[in-house]
């Protein structure tokens, strides 16, 4: 073991064995690209993560920021890091050579991601959201948005944030109340107030562009009434240079149980009359623009939830190798030395769930991205929509189903260090207190899973599930081919079924007026196709595994071996909590709808 | 004036090393190998000079197998300029290395060499020293701080404090670890590199023998350190201190 942040054996089998990324050099974007050049960005980001993130990890957890009334104070580490960051290019990895970027494929780029959530999640939380903000107004902003504020956030020198939610407006984003009015300039005042906004207020850079949902007034009611503005913290000027202070005010900090290193705040847009802001793209289409960030934040949540977990999976498969206590149960000789508790069963099987966690959920998270590839690569409409669709329908997984398991991966990390791992002398407890809001943010959990089965589950006469059945289908047959992996190949291709038979029984409740019953349990079956999702990774990670050239070093084979185990864990112990879920789930079961308010005590 | 920095291919800092069964050497077989950590200095030392206009343009030397290429091309994603790397599969020890830089320098005719002050997998600490005798130049090793006039300002890092000395060019420096930080090689320079010219050459070429002339009798490890002892008071230390350990 070299690295605390991730097993690089791991994340090379991902990228070139499973994901195939070296074959995306063969697009004429990529031209310049080799194995090499992906290595080089993937090596400079470890080096950067490991000597500038991970120092600060916990000093900026046990520090977090302070606000005296004016400014936002916190260590100096968090902007020593950022700064380097900077320098290094990695606000804009996929982005133009002329615009200052690499060209990277997002996969390539995501695993650089991978690195600094891994090391810091909370410093890495700045360039996250600033990456997405640039991103929206490249994708919709005018020629003049992208000189004056895309250009200085793909340079590092201003900062982004999405200002979706207010006090009373949390994952109900129809009733939010801030307004922009229009000014005879072209402009807008925006005033209101907004929640939980990371990265709201700093000094780590020169300004922050926040992306704020407003109503304009007397545009339609609900969703459909929501525009997009880009509001400085400091007014920027015609020439680029930064100005006055804007009507922003930050009203205070939020105190969180982790994730301390990023700013959360609550927002006052607008105390002195009006905010300056301007609208992006068309009036009324804010929701669908910021949909985009959201969809991008949501793969980027699911990544740095496997990030804490495959973090904290790691400090603990080496606490337990190191650490003896007790003897094996067949031992009888009590002076015989103790035993590493990695050699005990029930800390094999806190570790298993933990690897399955953590490098299928790496697996995923990339997979994920390179969807995004290859929607962008996509030679005809009908495969980029296909592509689209299929990306659509496992994004509530990648989010949702990852940060319910990775919150119980890092809850073994815990757990395995016993009495210590309880304690703030270690680093496990952190990352389980950081896990904790992954559930919650860029959509709950509960939000996915509806969003999973009353929308992912249906659009175009289930077009999306199709895509998801071919490709998993594909994969069984590739399986198939060995031995030894074919009666896991038949569990998947009967989890599948399984899968059918649920979605139609559920979809049809829908169809008959019963949406509310159906999506009752929409949680349970968010957990059952997230089985059917990371079975078909580990799956296809044994059959990766079965075609590799022979293995050269003894490190290489136990890597294989490894894989093939916590495929056969994953298979034994997981796969088979899909029978009681559909169970439950096909008989339309109401113990939770019918349950009322009164009757909790 | 160009400057020549000489980057080596060594075991990554973080690996830990292993000795070869037959006690031969260490284990270099699928082990990460990155450039040696002094030479970042080096090379950031050299690109900060040309920044600040100091320098012309700045080269990258090894010497070594094929893959020393990569090493050279993460100085040339640094900010180096050129490569130049001397194709060897042979063992090469401090003064052959030293003998293939003096041929490199003959050609190039650089005002200023860097060089790591050692390599972190033989720690020789000779390199630089034999390259300043070889060319007749001057030498200011463990440099602290640089500053280039007329000749260069070097402030050594010396046993019991810092020693300044005024150096005429061309001149040999040594990097000390607190000379500066070495940057990281950002994504745009790493596309960069990739079109910046390495130079191939061959010690035959160079007419230099690169013959060991040294020989590695055997490589062990370092004896596991033994378990302490708690002394009850402060006499029985000194006791064990005079007595024992024999150290005062």
């Amino acid at each position: 073991m070299t690295s605390p942040l991730i097993n690089r054996r791991d994340l090379a089998f991902v990228l070139y064995d499973l994901l195939d990324v070296g074959a995306f050099t063969q697009q004429a974007r990529y031209a310049d690209h080799s194995r090499e050049t992906f290595e080089a960005a993937i090596e400079t980001a470890h080096r950067l993560a490991l000597e500038k993130f991970h120092p600060h990890n916990a000093k900026a957890d046990k520090n977090e920021p302070t606000f005296d009334g004016n400014t936002v104070s916190m260590i100096p580490e968090v902007a020593e890091a950022l700064a380097a960051f900077r320098d290094a290019g990695f606000f804009a990895p996929t982005k133009d050579y002329e615009l200052g970027g690499m060209q990277l494929p997002l996969t390539v780029a995501q695993a650089c991601n991978a690195m600094f959530q891994s090391a810091n999640i909370g410093s890495a939380g700045y360039p996250f959201l600033t990456v997405g903000a640039a991103n929206l107004i490249e994708s919709f902003g005018s020629q003049e948005q992208k000189s004056l504020y895309m250009a200085p956030m793909l340079a590092g020198r201003f900062f982004g944030t999405m200002c979706l939610s207010e006090p009373q407006a949390g994952s109900s984003l129809a009733d939010i109340r801030t307004r922009a009015e229009p000014q005879p300039d072209g402009s807008y005042r925006v005033i209101g107030n907004k929640m939980w906004i990371s990265g709201g207020d700093h000094e780590l850079s020169e300004n922050i562009v926040h992306m704020v949902l407003a109503k304009i007034p007397g545009g339609p009611p609900g969703v459909k009434g929501i525009s997009l503005f880009i509001v400085p913290k400091r007014t920027v000027n015609p020439d680029g240079s930064v100005g006055e202070r804007n009507d922003v005010r930050l009203a205070g900090l939020n105190h969180k149980m982790g994730y301390r290193g990023t700013t959360n705040t609550v927002l006052n847009f607008g105390e002195k009359g009006g905010a300056v802001g301007y609208l992006l793209g068309q009036p009324h289409r804010g929701l669908e623009y910021m949909f985009q960030m959201m969809n991008e934040a949501r793969i980027g949540v699911g990544q740095g939830a496997v990030m804490l977990a495959y973090a904290a999976y790691l400090f603990s498969l080496e606490y337990a190798r190191g650490r003896p206590q007790g003897r094996a149960p067949d031992s009888k000789d009590p002076a015989s030395p103790m035993i590493p508790i990695v050699e005990h069963a029930d800390v094999k099987r806190m570790l298993l769930h933990q690897k399955w966690v953590s490098e299928g959920g790496l697996h995923l998270c990339l997979y994920a991205a390179s969807l995004v590839d290859r929607i962008a690569m996509a030679g005809d409409a009908a495969q980029k929509a296909r592509l689209e669709l299929l990306l659509d329908t496992l994004t509530p997984i990648v989010k949702g189903w990852l940060s319910e398991v990775c919150l119980k991966s890092n809850e073994h990390a815990v757990q395995i260090l016993g009495g210590y791992g309880y304690t703030r002398d270690y680093p496990v407890e952190q990352y389980y207190r950081d896990q904790r809001l992954n559930p919650i943010h860029e959509g709950t959990d509960g939000i996915q899973a509806i969003d999973l089965l009353g929308r992912k589950m249906a659009i175009k006469g289930g077009a999306g599930w199709n895509a998801v059945k071919a490709e998993i289908a594909r994969a069984i047959a590739i399986a198939e081919a060995h031995d030894e992996l074919r009666p896991m190949a038949r569990d998947l291709a009967g989890l599948v079924e399984t899968v059918e038979a649920t979605r139609a029984t559920l979809l049809g409740a829908m169809g008959k007026g019963q949406a509310s019953l159906a999506l009752a349990n929409a949680f349970h079956f968010l957990d059952l196709f997230g089985l059917l999702v990371m079975g078909w990774m580990w799956l296809w990670q044994a059959s990766a595994v079965r075609d590799l050239p022979p293995p050269a070093t003894a490190e290489e084979r136990a890597f294989r071996a490894g894989k093939l185990a916590a495929c056969r864990y994953f298979f034994t112990y997981e796969v088979p909590r899909s029978a009681y879920l559909a169970s439950m789930l096909v008989r339309l079961d109401d113990t939770m709808l019918s349950m009322r308010s009164e009757w909790f005590a | 004036m160009k400057v020549l920095v000489a980057v080596k291919r060594v075991i990554d800092y973080n690996v830990k090393i292993r000795v070869k069964a037959d006690k031969t050497g260490v284990e270099t077989a699928n082990v990460k190998m990155s450039m040696n950590p002094f030479d970042e200095i080096a090379v950031e030392e050299a690109i900060r000079m040309k920044e600040k206009g100091k320098a012309t343009e700045v080269i990258a030397f090894s010497a070594g197998p094929a893959q020393c290429q990569e090493t050279i091309r993460t100085a040339l994603a640094m900010g180096a300029d050129r490569g130049v790397h001397v194709l060897s599969d042979a063992e090469l020890q401090p003064l052959a290395v030293a003998k293939l830089m003096k041929a490199v320098v003959d050609k190039e005719q650089p005002g200023l060499v860097i060089v790591g002050k050692q390599a972190i997998d033989d720690d020789s600490n000779q390199t630089g020293q034999m390259l300043a005798a070889l060319l007749g130049w001057s030498q200011g090793t463990f440099a602290n701080k640089l500053e280039i006039g007329e000749g260069v300002a070097v402030k050594r890092e010396v046993d019991g404090g810092l020693e300044n000395v005024m150096l005429k060019l061309p001149a040999v420096i040594t990097t000390d670890l607190r000379l500066n930080e070495p940057r990281y090689a950002s994504l745009p320079n790493i596309m960069k590199a990739k079109k910046k010219p390495i130079e191939q050459l061959t010690s035959e070429a160079l007419g230099v023998d690169v013959a060991p002339r040294l020989k590695t009798l055997k490589v062990e490890e370092p004896p596991t350190r033994k378990a302490g002892i708690k002394v009850k008071t402060v006499a029985e230390l000194v006791e064990k201190l005079k007595n024992e350990a024999g150290v005062i």
